[in-house]
């Protein structure tokens, strides 16, 4: 698959409680969710943000809570995938069992700026920076997690 | 080669007979659980792949302990969905307002986890129940409702890293400040998708509700599950949680680690050598000595939570509260985890003494460690609390602050209005 978009730049340790704070954990709605994403880091990222759009974080995204909320938030405002240059489990777990693609770079999280179009090969494992004409590697999905990728989320993966 | 406790657990779960650091596994789940955050979503998915059958109804629990007793209507319609689902598949471990306590104090108070289990909850804290020899650890809304429908979850096998603690505590030294400690010398990514087993003559000595808050921050520095041995600390609770609870399920196996066992990395402390922390805002490892805390006043003192909102958490805070008074201006807001913690904080005068010294007793809730309601912090003020996380935002407002310490020093802050060392004031 491919996904293609403008970079939403965000630093090390975004956390869960920054993705989605908690008082709207009275919420499941992802388009509701997604009205809210990032608003205690940028309070305008939600309206900002336009469909295929793709974050880039720094270090150990997503750390905290295991709010399901988090990643759904962030494919309820329309993004489409999230590059960092590592994830926290729970969160990446969360992303996978949902399909929202998270790759790893740390070549990405660091090369790609502010507003740069970035394409992701998440089959191949490639990310091109379109506007700096780069390319930075990121790893293939291990079988088993290409599996529930593929089947579009865990539940269509186990459904016989 | 040898294997850890955490891999010996995992492989008593799964049909293959070896297993390495890497593998992905299928594993079979002893226990499961959800709140009314959690739970909704889980409940939603169930549904819609259209399973009619859980795979055990003995084997869930659905506990609305987040924003409960219900704060508004949008947690009121969350917290009826568990209670439904519950009755329509004959849950046998929902637990309503009035019984529920904040989950991972509760579940390990009814016996309803034990050692050697493989326990994954829809919540990060779940790795707390690793204090009793199990493998527990935090899962999204989609992965429990997976778990509901085949009583299995995919794991990759984590590596270990092996926590020595040596030496003896100092006083007013808690299982807290070696927890806050340990994430200031790693880092929130520090054992990031790692097993973290803590062992050494420290936690050896350490009574069990010490050991449950260490497991408890184990996701705070990125872990996977925090893990101790059990021994006789652990099997005295358990049985002792066994006969009071009646628990269906009473079978349990404790697991050591071999000698020969393979750890990614070994970290040794002198724990003689700690003093009682603060985290400051805004991340858990800006972990300092508490006397590194100078005059910062503080407007809120929260003692609580599935970190410290147990009864001897409760006992230490009373100890230094007897007799005294939080300062003038300060919200004291003590918080026990579970109606059984109430119910002998009340016997034992702790609920009177807290009362006495100008706090609110409150009925158990998450509550304020996530925001949620039972005290929210407003636009510049700062509190020091028992929880688990200092994030932005995260008790209120975005420019709030938290600093998370032990029940002794949040105790100790309240009489003094700023950060203070018990000591300043017993």
């Amino acid at each position: 698959m491919k996904y293609k978009g403008k970079a939403h730049k965000f630093g090390d340790n975004i956390n869960t409680d920054d993705i989605i704070p908690a008082k709207y954990l009275n919420i499941h709605d992802a388009v509701e969710l997604g009205k809210f994403c990032m608003e205690h880091v940028d309070k305008n990222f939600a309206k900002k943000v336009k469909k295929g759009d793709i974050i880039v974080g720094g270090k150990n995204f997503g750390c905290g809570s295991s709010r399901e909320h988090a990643p759904i938030a962030i494919k309820g405002c329309g993004v489409s995938c999230v590059i960092a240059e590592t994830f926290a489990r729970i969160f990446y777990r969360n992303a996978i069992n949902i399909g929202l693609p998270v790759v790893t770079s740390s070549e990405a999280a660091k090369g790609v700026k502010e507003g740069n179009a970035v394409e992701v090969d998440t089959h191949k494992g490639v990310i091109k920076n379109i506007s700096k004409k780069k390319e930075y590697k990121t790893e293939a999905y291990p079988p088993f997690l290409e599996k529930i990728i593929k089947k579009g989320g865990l539940l269509n993966a186990i459904k016989r | 080669m040898g294997y850890t406790i955490t891999e010996k657990i995992l492989r008593a779960h799964i049909t293959k007979k070896s297993i390495n650091p890497g593998d992905f596994i299928n594993a079979k789940v002893d226990f499961c659980l959800g709140n009314d955050i959690t739970a909704p979503i889980a409940i939603n998915e169930f549904r819609r792949t259209g399973a009619k059958k859980v795979f055990d109804k003995t084997r869930i629990a659905l506990i609305p302990d987040h924003f409960t007793p219900a704060k508004d209507l949008r947690s009121a319609n969350q917290a009826k969905m568990l209670c439904e689902f519950a009755k329509e598949h004959k849950i046998e471990h929902y637990y309503e307002v009035g019984r529920m306590g904040v989950e991972h104090a509760l579940l390990p108070e009814l016996g309803l986890v034990l050692p050697g289990n493989l326990v994954v909850g829809a919540d990060s804290h779940t790795c707390t129940y690793g204090a009793l020899g199990c493998f527990s650890t935090g899962v999204g809304s989609t992965d429990l409702a997976a778990a509901f429908i085949k009583g299995e979850c995919w794991f990759k096998v984590p590596e270990t890293i092996k926590f020595v603690y040596h030496g003896k505590l100092k006083k007013w030294v808690s299982g807290k400040d070696l927890i806050l400690y340990t994430i200031g010398q790693i880092g929130v990514d520090g054992a990031l998708n790692k097993a973290m087993e803590f062992t050494g003559e420290a936690i050896k000595a350490l009574p069990m509700d010490d050991r449950f808050s260490i497991c408890n921050m184990a996701i705070e520095a990125g872990g996977k599950n925090g893990i101790i041995e059990p021994d006789k600390a652990t099997v005295s609770y358990v049985n002792a949680a066994i006969r009071k609870n009646k628990p269906k399920r009473k079978g349990f196996k404790l697991y050591k680690s071999d000698k020969d066992a393979n750890y990614a990395d070994v970290k040794e402390f002198d724990a003689s050598k700690i003093e009682p922390q603060v985290s400051f805002p805004h991340l858990p490892s800006n972990a300092k000595p508490v006397t590194k805390a100078k005059n910062i006043n503080i407007d809120q003192v929260v003692i609580g939570s599935c970190t410290n909102g147990r009864i001897s958490d409760l006992e230490i805070a009373a100890k230094i509260l007897k007799g005294r008074k939080a300062k003038q201006g300060v919200r004291l807001i003590i918080i026990p985890a579970t109606q059984a913690i109430y119910l002998e904080a009340v016997k034992l005068g702790f609920a009177k003494t807290f009362i006495d010294a100008g706090g609110v007793f409150s009925t158990p809730s998450c509550g304020p460690c996530l925001g949620g309601h039972l005290g929210i912090l407003a636009e510049g003020e700062r509190a020091i609390a028992t929880t688990n996380r200092n994030f932005v935002g995260r008790m209120g407002h975005p420019k709030s602050e938290v600093y998370l310490a032990s029940p002794a020093v949040a105790a100790a802050s309240a009489i003094r209005g700023r950060i203070a060392h018990p000591k300043e004031v017993v």
